[in-house]
């Protein structure tokens, strides 16, 4: 028994279970919902720009955030002994196990009106602030949810980055900021590109996020499209079609992330 | 040994994957229906009473608004064998050929429903549904918050509560509040008036600070929002909790709802759904049911008891005096193309 | 650059773990309060465990998701390694369109996936006569943990030295036998390592479960879910409480192991180095 031949099941269950399925929210988007192929539902598009719009720009400020926030943090921790870093590396991995949506309630208690936020502000005598049911909850709900698939794959990348290289960098005459900005920067790219494609789709697509700290106020991609499926606005062949145009708006900003990290040469010893 | 043992491992499990698939998708095991209803609308006990008088399994399940329920329903795959959707819902139901007719020789108690609430326009032979609550809907609001007494529907788009407002998170009720604030029939089909209440709604948006259902316990409550429309024997639930809560049914008028149980196309088990039915028709359960919700059965033995032991207060929440009933409208059917633009309109306005 | 972070660097770990911990550390104060706020202290009580263990819809939900991810996860492992084992074989004119289409289940959107799942369990479903319930469910989650398994053998099958297989059917094996002596040992961690990952992907799953199991089974986050759209009850706090213990103990256990086999590796080598 040749050992290729092991994959041969597995490729029956992909053409059922991975193909198929996509097949079929294509032939549903195409479909009105009596039945009849249309092109309706893709011409009703226009009327969700804003929502794509807003989807777009929250998950790339979150995405922004976790960079600016989590990158120090993964260079940080690339410097610290290697038991440090051990301790470090499982105190960021933690809340990662902790259940999604539970990280995410947890927020609603310091965001609300009355939450533990307003509460301290009050008590200090400075004026509260709204943030609840606003795209700003969203937006911190969204970073500290994906924080941690930022730092790691930056980290991995920037802690196997041989010491030889440093030395070698610093003989030739280099000071701290052009060994980063030569030679740990862009080995790390790979790994910020590796970041931005885990943190960016999901944001994208969420809508626990935005129900839970939106308050029905925020509706980006998730939401309109279970409304259309289990929600209150029953129609999955619509739903469909905003499905296919999300996914396919990714797949086309995932080939561009990318080629712009295939750009850069990635130097190893 | 190893391998004997890995190969062990593989065994057992494959075998316990067939078994726990096989064992739900199929069927149950024992005589079991599955009920959807809307949440808090219920005293569980009461379904353990049914599971210990009849030895029929009761899954329960909760829904947030009808039209979540029309989705999961039609969207298939979903098993339900009693549903207790609202009067407009039943009436697109019956339409759209979603519903078995009731075998009304199962359900005997079907006498103690109150003529009141037999049939009505969402199933006018009566051959659907057994009405279970009924109710209207009002204004609440944190009168330590809002210390003047509210009359009017504009208490919701009032600028002065901005950020503390909360609205209605399904189309009919939150376009019905417009629609009668702005002195409309809430089953309009004149797309103006719709388009007007539309607009209103949008502005409403500027001072809102969610969309809601059963989330306005917790947010009435604890004050972190004053004002909300709920319906009207919630109220009294959260003035449980919230003794600064205050009701009001608005000058405008609002809706009147009957909430029935009808089953579904698709239900597996008709006549031990028929026997739940007649079950929660039952006077001494209903009794059970409105002690915990408050709201009134459409049993007229029950409700005459319950009344009888409630105060003034009470009884003008859960029961509509004369007056206010004459203001109060019920939700009709509406045809498909003023329902397309129903959720057209409502997915622009949330989003 | 041996240079370590200095106080500089060290706060700024410190504020940002603060911003990792400081909300699980709140929904763990507040799982002890005596009344239902989540904001308010009151006063200590063990009450909400109580009512917790006594919920049933919680329990069941929890005994569902954990079968589920117990046997998606090994359902997948199994299904997994061979396909791994397969690809890897193969010319690279196959591997690569057949990689990429393992790939998509991770690269969707969850919802994405989820949609399009329940689309094709619901077609099937109508003729082929099933419903939308715990067997939808449990397959669905095979399917999406497949391709992290696959993605989690794949290095180590790369890193496999194939001389060492070639030995051992020099010396006699079948490829059967050289398959469980020599490759299964070797890709081992990235077997236990698939395991876990299908395990914990499964555990936190919402999106795909909301959409594929049909409207009477709950798992645990579509429990929860459905109660933050109600009465928020600290009963969820104490869910959380033990949850986050769970994960810390299991983190620990995995860290003192990985120690442990790592005194092993040193030992290994320095005796082979001598």
């Amino acid at each position: 028994m040749k050992p290729k031949y092991f994959a041969i099941p597995y490729v029956v269950w992909m053409a059922i279970f991975v193909v198929a399925p996509i097949i079929f929210v294509i032939v549903f988007a195409f479909t009105t919902p009596d039945g009849y192929p249309t092109l309706q539902n893709f011409a009703a598009m226009g009327r969700f720009t804003n929502i794509f719009i807003r989807s777009f720009w929250l998950a790339f400020v979150a995405t922004a955030i976790c960079i600016l926030i989590g990158y120090p943090i993964a260079y940080i921790l690339s410097r610290e002994g290697p038991r440090l870093q051990k301790l470090m590396l499982m105190l960021i991995i933690l809340p990662m196990w902790m259940n999604f949506l539970l990280r995410t309630y947890a927020w609603m208690s310091i965001l609300e009106n009355t939450g533990l936020l307003n509460r301290f502000l009050s008590f200090v005598g400075l004026p509260t602030l709204n943030i609840i049911n606003t795209p700003t909850a969203v937006v911190i709900g969204m970073v500290y949810n994906f924080l941690p698939f930022m730092i790691l794959p930056i980290y991995s990348v920037i802690v196997k980055i041989d010491q030889s290289l440093y030395e070698a960098a610093q003989d030739l005459g280099a000071n701290n900021v052009t060994v980063f900005r030569k030679v740990v920067f862009p080995v790390s790219l790979p790994g910020v590109l590796s970041g931005v494609m885990m943190v960016f789709v999901p944001a994208v697509s969420t809508f626990v996020i935005t129900q839970l700290l939106g308050g029905g106020m925020v509706m980006m991609l998730g939401d309109l499209i279970e409304m259309h499926f289990l929600g209150t606005a029953y129609n999955p062949q619509l739903g469909s079609a905003i499905a296919l145009v999300m996914m396919f708006v990714v797949i086309i900003f995932m080939y561009l992330v990318n080629r712009f990290g295939g750009e850069e040469k990635v130097v190893t010893a | 040994m190893k391998k004997k043992i890995l190969s062990a491992v593989l065994l057992c499990t494959i075998l316990l994957a067939l078994l726990a698939g096989c064992a739900d998708s199929s069927g149950e095991p024992e005589d079991t229906i599955f009920v959807h209803n809307w949440g808090y609308f219920i005293d569980r006990d009461v379904l353990r009473i049914f599971e210990e008088e009849y030895g029929i399994r009761v899954n329960y399940q909760e829904f947030v608004n009808n039209e979540t329920l029309y989705s999961a329903l039609n969207l298939g795959g979903m098993r339900a064998d009693v549903i207790i959707p609202s009067d407009y819902m039943i009436a697109r139901m019956i339409d759209e050929d979603m519903l078995y007719e009731l075998n009304f020789d199962n359900i005997p108690n079907y006498a103690l429903i109150d003529p009141r609430f037999r049939g009505l326009d969402f199933d006018p032979d009566n051959r659907f549904s057994v009405a279970y609550k009924v109710g209207t809907v009002g204004l609440i609001y944190n009168s330590a918050m809002i210390p003047y007494e509210i009359t009017s529907w504009s208490a919701l788009f009032d600028e002065r509560f901005a950020g503390q407002i909360l609205m209605f998170d399904n189309p009919r009720d939150a376009f019905a509040i417009a629609l009668k604030y702005l002195g409309y029939d809430i089953n309009t089909t004149n797309e103006d008036e719709i388009y007007r209440a539309f607009e209103l709604l949008v502005e409403q948006r500027g001072i809102l600070q969610a969309y809601v259902m059963d989330q306005i316990f917790d947010k009435l409550e604890s004050g972190e929002a004053w004002i909300g429309p709920y319906y009207a024997p919630d109220f009294l639930t959260m003035h449980g909790n919230n003794p600064d809560l205050r009701f009001v049914r608005p000058v405008e008028g609002t809706n009147f709802f009957v909430d029935a149980m009808v089953i579904p196309r698709g239900a597996e088990n008709r006549t031990a759904a028929e026997k739940f039915i007649n079950f929660m028709s039952r006077t001494d359960i209903a009794l059970m049911n409105m002690s915990w919700s408050y709201y009134a059965s459409a049993n007229y033995e029950a409700a005459a008891i319950f009344a009888a032991e409630l105060s003034p207060m009470e009884r003008e929440v859960v029961f509509v005096g004369d007056e206010d009933y004459a203001k109060t409208e019920v939700f009709l059917h509406l045809p498909p193309h003023i329902l397309e633009l129903y959720d057209r309109l409502w997915v622009q306005l949330r989003g | 650059m041996n240079k370590k972070p200095g106080i500089l660097g060290r706060s700024y770990t410190a504020l940002i773990l603060l911003f990792l911990y400081a909300p699980i550390a709140i929904l763990i104060i507040f799982s002890f309060n005596s009344t239902r706020s989540r904001t308010v202290w009151t006063g200590f009580t063990l009450d909400w465990y109580r009512s917790l263990f006594a919920n049933s819809s919680i329990m069941d939900a929890l005994y569902t998701s954990l079968i589920v991810a117990l046997i998606s996860a090994v359902v997948a492992t199994i299904i997994g390694t061979f396909a791994a084992i397969g690809f890897h074989n193969m010319r690279s004119k196959w591997r690569t369109p057949l990689t990429h289409i393992n790939n998509i289940p991770m690269m969707n959107a969850d919802i994405a996936t989820a949609v399009s799942l329940s689309l094709l369990f619901i077609t099937l479903g109508s003729v082929l006569r099933f419903r939308l319930g715990f067997g939808t469910l449990l397959l669905a989650h095979i399917i999406f943990n497949i391709p992290y398994v696959v993605l989690s053998i794949t290095p180590k099958l790369r890193q496999l030295d194939n001389n060492l297989v070639d030995a051992a059917c020099d010396l006699g094996c079948t490829w059967m036998k050289a398959f469980w002596k020599v490759i299964v040992p070797e890709i081992r961690p990235g077997i236990v390592n698939g395991l876990i990952i299908a395990f914990t992907l499964s555990i936190d799953d919402f999106v795909i479960s909301y959409f594929t199991a049909g409207g009477n089974i709950m798992t645990l986050p579509m429990q929860i879910f459905s109660m933050t759209r109600r009465r928020v009850s600290p009963e969820i706090n104490a869910l959380s409480t033990i949850l986050f213990l769970s994960v810390l103990v299991l983190l620990i256990i995995i860290n003192i192991r990985g120690a442990r086999q790592e005194e092993k590796q040193k030992k290994r080598q320095a005796a082979l180095n001598k």
